[in-house]
């Protein structure tokens, strides 16, 4: 259950942020999750709705952003769009290698 | 919430033990973990977006929540984490220790292939160990007994280790200049692949009982390891496992993972892990 220490870092960012920008209260948190980056967004947004409780961000809303997976074949050079590690490339068959949605960050806030 | 290891227990209860020492506990920093309950829940429910194609990184989600103020944040989640693997990164460059985080399932043999490579190797290189394990000191005893420094961190219910953990270990165990640190992760091949540790290379280990689809269904991990040992295999007559299938899937997600099949026991094999072991110590010391 890594998703509970992801949850911590995204409060820690967003309280911080918050308080530097003399903002009361954190009502939405926007995050940006690679699709390859191995997070159960469901078990994301359960532990958001626990460990919220007691922050600036007490009553926000966690919005989650899923980036895609991107893939480049070593062979030819194509890019695709990938949704699962060792995808074939689309134009030569060759093994694609990730090169994105493996991202994890903290996007913005909306605060008062 | 412990908000070092992040699992939903008390900040004590994370440990760092010796086999033979005294308990005890340290607390994660300084952080306050009061809860109050006051349950206001005027959003209380997440909801995610799903960007198709082309996702052009223009945040404009428009969610109206009436005058407030948008802020831009944009910063890594794991950033306190990379922090602290970036120092301890420059405190095994510093004194050109070798570290490697070992990575499986349970049941891999990681702890025996540990203990026979300290029996083996410890007049020629100098090993320590940190034992990442959720509640017991018995590997921890296995490796002392074998003849190396050790330092068990009992992460509770965590199910991986963090840089912190590897930070705060490395205060109490005595990691010979020069030598080789085996940092032995939590048996789980999902979520230790998204913690660095500041370490040189991952190493996964999987033996022949557990079926050669390991690396189709835990891809994360093998992309990001340098080496994947095979272990177990004086028992592949007797298992349907298929070394060249298993090899071929993982070089699916990383081309250029490296292979040592081996038995920790029979010791077969343990002579390619030892010169990669050897090369990598080589080329941490320059
Ligand atoms: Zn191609």
């Amino acid at each position: 259950m890594h998703e509970m220490t992801l949850v911590a870092g995204i409060l820690e960012i967003a309280e911080e942020r918050a308080r530097e920008a003399g903002a009361a209260r954190i009502n939405t948190v926007t995050v940006e999750i690679g699709r390859l980056a191995g997070v159960e967004l469901s078990a994301l947004v359960f532990c958001f709705e626990t460990a919220r409780l007691g922050t600036m961000a007490a009553g926000a809303e966690l919005v989650v952003c899923e980036l895609p997976g991107r893939g480049r074949c070593p062979a030819c050079g194509a890019d695709a769009e990938i949704d699962f590690y060792a995808a074939l490339c689309p134009a030569c068959d060759g093994c694609l290698q990730v090169v994105g949605g493996r991202e994890l960050r903290v996007a913005s806030l909306d605060v008062d | 919430m412990c908000d070092t290891c992040g699992c939903n227990q008390s900040p004590d209860a994370v440990t760092y033990r010796k086999p033979g020492g005294h308990d005890h506990p340290h607390r994660h920093g300084d952080t306050e973990h009061a809860h109050p309950h006051e349950h206001e829940h005027d959003h209380d429910h997440g909801h995610h977006h799903d960007h198709g194609h082309d996702h052009g990184h223009d945040h404009g989600h428009d969610h109206d929540h009436g005058g407030g103020r948008r802020l831009s944040v944009e910063q890594d989640i794991l950033r306190r984490n990379d922090v602290v693997a970036e120092r301890n990164r420059g405190w095994f460059e510093g004194r050109g220790v070798l570290a490697l985080n070992l990575v499986s399932s349970p049941g891999s043999g990681k702890t025996s292939l540990l203990e026979r490579t300290i029996r083996d190797l410890k007049g020629e290189i100098p090993l320590a160990v940190i034992e990442g394990d959720q509640q017991t000191l018995n590997d921890a005893e296995r490796i002392a007994a074998a003849g190396a420094p050790v330092l068990q961190v009992n992460t509770g219910f965590g199910c991986h280790l963090d840089a912190e953990m590897v930070r705060r270990a490395l205060a109490e165990l005595a990691v010979p200049s020069g030598g080789v640190l085996l940092i032995e992760n939590v048996g789980n091949l999902v979520c230790p692949a998204l913690f660095d540790l500041g370490e040189h290379a991952k190493v996964v280990i999987i033996s022949v009982t557990e079926g050669d689809d390991k690396p189709q269904k835990y891809p994360a991990m093998f992309a990001a390891a340098s080496l994947c040992v095979i272990n177990k295999t004086d028992l592949l007559p007797y298992v349907d496992f298929d070394v060249e299938a298993c090899k071929d899937a993982a070089r699916r997600v990383n081309p250029a993972l490296a292979f040592v099949e081996l038995s920790a026991t029979g010791g077969e094999g343990l002579d390619g892990w030892y010169r990669w072991l050897r090369d990598r110590r080589a080329a941490a010391a320059r």
